[in-house]
Protein backbone atom coordinates (compact mmCIF):
# COMPACT_ATOMS: atom_id res chain seq x y z
CA UNK A 1 0.00 0.00 0.00
CA UNK A 2 1.32 3.44 -0.86
CA UNK A 3 2.11 5.92 1.89
CA UNK A 4 -0.51 8.39 3.04
CA UNK A 5 2.14 10.99 3.83
CA UNK A 6 2.11 13.91 1.38
CA UNK A 7 5.38 14.99 -0.32
CA UNK A 8 5.27 18.21 1.77
CA UNK A 9 5.00 16.15 4.94
CA UNK A 10 8.04 14.13 3.88
CA UNK A 11 10.08 17.22 3.02
CA UNK A 12 9.23 19.02 6.27
CA UNK A 13 10.18 15.90 8.19
CA UNK A 14 13.49 15.95 6.29
CA UNK A 15 12.39 12.98 4.24
CA UNK A 16 12.53 12.93 0.47
CA UNK A 17 9.85 14.79 -1.50
CA UNK A 18 10.98 12.64 -4.48
CA UNK A 19 11.91 15.71 -6.49
CA UNK A 20 15.57 16.08 -5.54
CA UNK A 21 17.01 14.82 -8.79
CA UNK A 22 14.60 16.63 -11.09
CA UNK A 23 16.46 19.97 -11.03
CA UNK A 24 19.79 18.19 -11.60
CA UNK A 25 18.45 16.15 -14.51
CA UNK A 26 16.71 19.02 -16.33
CA UNK A 27 19.73 21.31 -15.88
CA UNK A 28 21.95 18.72 -17.57
CA UNK A 29 19.33 17.89 -20.21
CA UNK A 30 19.05 21.55 -21.27
CA UNK A 31 22.86 21.85 -21.10
CA UNK A 32 23.28 18.92 -23.51
CA UNK A 33 20.67 20.44 -25.84
CA UNK A 34 22.45 23.80 -25.74
CA UNK A 35 25.81 22.42 -26.94
CA UNK A 36 24.66 21.98 -30.57
CA UNK A 37 21.98 24.70 -30.36
CA UNK A 38 24.48 27.26 -28.98
CA UNK A 39 27.01 26.47 -31.70
CA UNK A 40 24.28 26.70 -34.33
CA UNK A 41 23.11 30.06 -32.88
CA UNK A 42 26.61 31.58 -33.13
CA UNK A 43 26.85 30.29 -36.72
CA UNK A 44 23.47 31.77 -37.74
CA UNK A 45 24.32 35.15 -36.15
CA UNK A 46 27.64 35.18 -38.03
CA UNK A 47 25.91 34.33 -41.30
CA UNK A 48 23.33 37.10 -40.73
CA UNK A 49 25.93 39.84 -40.11
CA UNK A 50 25.57 41.57 -43.46
CA UNK A 51 21.84 41.02 -43.97
CA UNK A 52 19.40 43.94 -43.83
CA UNK A 53 16.04 43.62 -42.05
CA UNK A 54 14.34 41.80 -44.92
CA UNK A 55 17.26 39.38 -45.27
CA UNK A 56 17.45 38.59 -41.55
CA UNK A 57 13.64 38.24 -41.44
CA UNK A 58 13.70 35.77 -44.33
CA UNK A 59 16.55 33.81 -42.71
CA UNK A 60 14.65 33.37 -39.41
CA UNK A 61 11.41 32.65 -41.31
CA UNK A 62 12.88 29.50 -42.91
CA UNK A 63 11.15 26.61 -41.08
CA UNK A 64 14.43 24.82 -40.25
CA UNK A 65 15.91 27.95 -38.67
CA UNK A 66 12.66 28.93 -36.92
CA UNK A 67 12.32 25.52 -35.26
CA UNK A 68 15.95 25.45 -34.08
CA UNK A 69 15.62 29.03 -32.81
CA UNK A 70 12.46 28.05 -30.88
CA UNK A 71 14.32 25.11 -29.32
CA UNK A 72 17.24 27.42 -28.53
CA UNK A 73 15.21 30.14 -26.74
CA UNK A 74 13.15 27.64 -24.74
CA UNK A 75 16.34 25.83 -23.67
CA UNK A 76 18.26 28.97 -22.67
CA UNK A 77 15.45 30.43 -20.55
CA UNK A 78 14.80 27.07 -18.90
CA UNK A 79 18.53 26.56 -18.26
CA UNK A 80 18.94 30.19 -17.06
CA UNK A 81 16.07 29.84 -14.58
CA UNK A 82 17.55 26.64 -13.13
CA UNK A 83 21.02 28.18 -12.85
CA UNK A 84 19.91 31.51 -11.35
CA UNK A 85 17.70 29.62 -8.89
CA UNK A 86 20.78 27.90 -7.43
CA UNK A 87 22.76 31.16 -7.32
CA UNK A 88 19.94 32.78 -5.30
CA UNK A 89 19.64 29.72 -3.04
CA UNK A 90 23.39 29.94 -2.35
CA UNK A 91 23.84 33.67 -1.76
CA UNK A 92 20.50 35.19 -0.69
CA UNK A 93 19.69 34.00 2.81
CA UNK A 94 16.93 36.39 3.93
CA UNK A 95 13.74 34.41 3.43
CA UNK A 96 11.66 37.31 2.12
CA UNK A 97 14.12 38.51 -0.51
CA UNK A 98 14.98 34.95 -1.52
CA UNK A 99 11.32 34.15 -2.14
CA UNK A 100 10.75 37.43 -4.00
CA UNK A 101 13.85 36.89 -6.18
CA UNK A 102 12.97 33.26 -6.95
CA UNK A 103 9.48 34.29 -8.07
CA UNK A 104 10.83 37.26 -10.06
CA UNK A 105 13.42 35.06 -11.86
CA UNK A 106 10.77 32.48 -12.78
CA UNK A 107 8.38 35.14 -14.07
CA UNK A 108 11.10 36.99 -16.03
CA UNK A 109 12.41 33.79 -17.63
CA UNK A 110 8.88 32.79 -18.62
CA UNK A 111 8.20 36.26 -20.06
CA UNK A 112 11.49 36.19 -21.98
CA UNK A 113 10.71 32.78 -23.42
CA UNK A 114 7.11 33.75 -24.27
CA UNK A 115 8.17 37.01 -25.98
CA UNK A 116 10.89 35.21 -27.97
CA UNK A 117 8.53 32.42 -29.05
CA UNK A 118 5.89 34.96 -30.10
CA UNK A 119 8.44 36.95 -32.11
CA UNK A 120 9.78 33.84 -33.87
CA UNK A 121 6.24 32.58 -34.68
CA UNK A 122 5.25 36.02 -36.01
CA UNK A 123 8.34 36.07 -38.23
CA UNK A 124 7.85 32.47 -39.39
CA UNK A 125 4.07 32.55 -39.96
CA UNK A 126 3.21 36.20 -40.63
CA UNK A 127 3.67 38.39 -43.62
CA UNK B 1 25.62 37.69 12.87
CA UNK B 2 25.45 34.79 15.34
CA UNK B 3 25.61 35.78 19.01
CA UNK B 4 28.37 33.29 19.81
CA UNK B 5 31.75 33.53 18.09
CA UNK B 6 31.79 30.02 16.66
CA UNK B 7 34.63 29.06 14.31
CA UNK B 8 33.75 29.54 10.66
CA UNK B 9 35.07 27.66 7.66
CA UNK B 10 37.59 29.80 5.75
CA UNK B 11 36.16 31.83 2.88
CA UNK B 12 37.62 33.27 -0.35
CA UNK B 13 39.90 35.79 1.40
CA UNK B 14 41.86 32.97 3.05
CA UNK B 15 42.64 30.72 0.09
CA UNK B 16 45.45 31.19 -2.39
CA UNK B 17 43.86 31.66 -5.83
CA UNK B 18 44.09 28.56 -7.96
CA UNK B 19 42.64 27.38 -11.26
CA UNK B 20 40.15 24.99 -9.62
CA UNK B 21 38.25 27.80 -7.86
CA UNK B 22 38.64 30.28 -10.73
CA UNK B 23 36.96 27.93 -13.22
CA UNK B 24 34.08 27.35 -10.79
CA UNK B 25 33.57 31.06 -10.04
CA UNK B 26 33.82 31.98 -13.73
CA UNK B 27 31.19 29.38 -14.64
CA UNK B 28 28.68 31.10 -12.35
CA UNK B 29 29.74 34.60 -13.37
CA UNK B 30 29.49 33.85 -17.11
CA UNK B 31 26.14 32.11 -16.51
CA UNK B 32 24.76 35.24 -14.85
CA UNK B 33 26.22 37.44 -17.62
CA UNK B 34 24.65 35.23 -20.30
CA UNK B 35 21.28 35.34 -18.51
CA UNK B 36 21.51 39.15 -18.65
CA UNK B 37 22.46 38.87 -22.33
CA UNK B 38 19.16 37.16 -23.11
CA UNK B 39 17.58 40.64 -22.79
CA UNK B 40 19.35 41.67 -26.03
CA UNK B 41 18.24 38.40 -27.69
CA UNK B 42 14.59 39.02 -26.79
CA UNK B 43 14.77 42.68 -27.86
CA UNK B 44 16.45 41.71 -31.16
CA UNK B 45 13.82 39.04 -31.94
CA UNK B 46 10.94 41.41 -31.10
CA UNK B 47 12.55 44.13 -33.24
CA UNK B 48 13.03 41.72 -36.14
CA UNK B 49 9.34 40.79 -35.86
CA UNK B 50 8.11 44.40 -35.66
CA UNK B 51 9.94 45.96 -38.60
CA UNK B 52 12.97 47.69 -40.20
CA UNK B 53 12.90 50.78 -37.92
CA UNK B 54 13.07 48.78 -34.68
CA UNK B 55 15.66 46.44 -36.25
CA UNK B 56 17.84 49.45 -37.21
CA UNK B 57 17.86 50.55 -33.56
CA UNK B 58 19.12 47.11 -32.42
CA UNK B 59 21.79 47.06 -35.15
CA UNK B 60 22.78 50.61 -34.14
CA UNK B 61 23.17 49.55 -30.52
CA UNK B 62 25.28 46.53 -31.47
CA UNK B 63 27.53 48.71 -33.64
CA UNK B 64 28.01 51.36 -30.91
CA UNK B 65 31.11 50.96 -28.77
CA UNK B 66 29.23 50.04 -25.55
CA UNK B 67 27.27 47.50 -27.59
CA UNK B 68 30.46 46.13 -29.14
CA UNK B 69 32.15 45.78 -25.73
CA UNK B 70 29.09 43.92 -24.41
CA UNK B 71 29.10 41.63 -27.45
CA UNK B 72 32.82 40.88 -26.92
CA UNK B 73 32.00 40.02 -23.29
CA UNK B 74 29.03 37.85 -24.17
CA UNK B 75 30.99 36.03 -26.90
CA UNK B 76 33.73 35.08 -24.43
CA UNK B 77 31.13 34.25 -21.73
CA UNK B 78 29.33 31.90 -24.14
CA UNK B 79 32.62 30.29 -25.23
CA UNK B 80 33.70 29.78 -21.62
CA UNK B 81 30.31 28.57 -20.31
CA UNK B 82 30.04 26.20 -23.30
CA UNK B 83 33.51 24.66 -22.87
CA UNK B 84 33.40 24.52 -19.06
CA UNK B 85 29.83 23.21 -19.29
CA UNK B 86 31.08 20.31 -21.43
CA UNK B 87 33.82 19.80 -18.80
CA UNK B 88 31.16 19.66 -16.08
CA UNK B 89 29.10 17.14 -18.06
CA UNK B 90 32.20 14.94 -18.49
CA UNK B 91 32.88 15.25 -14.75
CA UNK B 92 29.26 14.18 -14.11
CA UNK B 93 30.11 11.04 -16.11
CA UNK B 94 33.12 10.48 -13.84
CA UNK B 95 35.98 11.70 -16.07
CA UNK B 96 38.83 14.07 -15.23
CA UNK B 97 38.59 14.11 -11.44
CA UNK B 98 42.23 13.33 -10.51
CA UNK B 99 43.88 16.56 -9.27
CA UNK B 100 46.41 16.69 -12.12
CA UNK B 101 43.69 16.08 -14.75
CA UNK B 102 41.37 18.58 -13.05
CA UNK B 103 44.01 21.34 -13.15
CA UNK B 104 44.95 20.49 -16.74
CA UNK B 105 41.41 20.46 -18.13
CA UNK B 106 40.72 23.67 -16.19
CA UNK B 107 43.53 25.40 -18.09
CA UNK B 108 42.43 23.83 -21.39
CA UNK B 109 38.92 25.23 -20.91
CA UNK B 110 40.15 28.67 -19.82
CA UNK B 111 42.64 29.12 -22.67
CA UNK B 112 40.29 27.41 -25.11
CA UNK B 113 37.52 29.91 -24.32
CA UNK B 114 39.74 32.81 -25.42
CA UNK B 115 40.75 30.92 -28.56
CA UNK B 116 37.12 30.11 -29.41
CA UNK B 117 35.92 33.69 -28.75
CA UNK B 118 38.87 34.97 -30.81
CA UNK B 119 37.89 32.67 -33.71
CA UNK B 120 34.31 33.99 -33.65
CA UNK B 121 35.53 37.60 -33.76
CA UNK B 122 38.05 36.69 -36.47
CA UNK B 123 35.02 35.56 -38.53
CA UNK B 124 33.36 38.92 -37.81
CA UNK B 125 36.50 40.87 -38.76
CA UNK B 126 36.98 38.77 -41.91
CA UNK B 127 33.54 39.94 -43.02
CA UNK B 128 34.56 43.54 -42.31
CA UNK B 129 32.52 43.93 -39.12
CA UNK B 130 28.74 43.93 -38.81
CA UNK B 131 26.07 45.42 -41.07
Amino acid sequence: MSSLRTPLKNALGLGSARQGAHHFVVQRLTAVALIPLGAWFVWIVLSALHLDHAGAHALVAQPFNAVLLLAFVVSIFWHAQLGLQVVIEDYVHARGSQLALQIAIKFLCFLGAAASVLAILKIALGR
Amino acid sequence: MPATARPLSPHLGIYRWQIQMVTSILHRATGIALAAGTILLVVALLALASGPDAWAKVVGFCASWPGTILLYGWTWSLAYHLLNGIRHLLQDLGFGYLPAQFVRNGWIVTIGSFVLAGLVWACVMAQGGGA
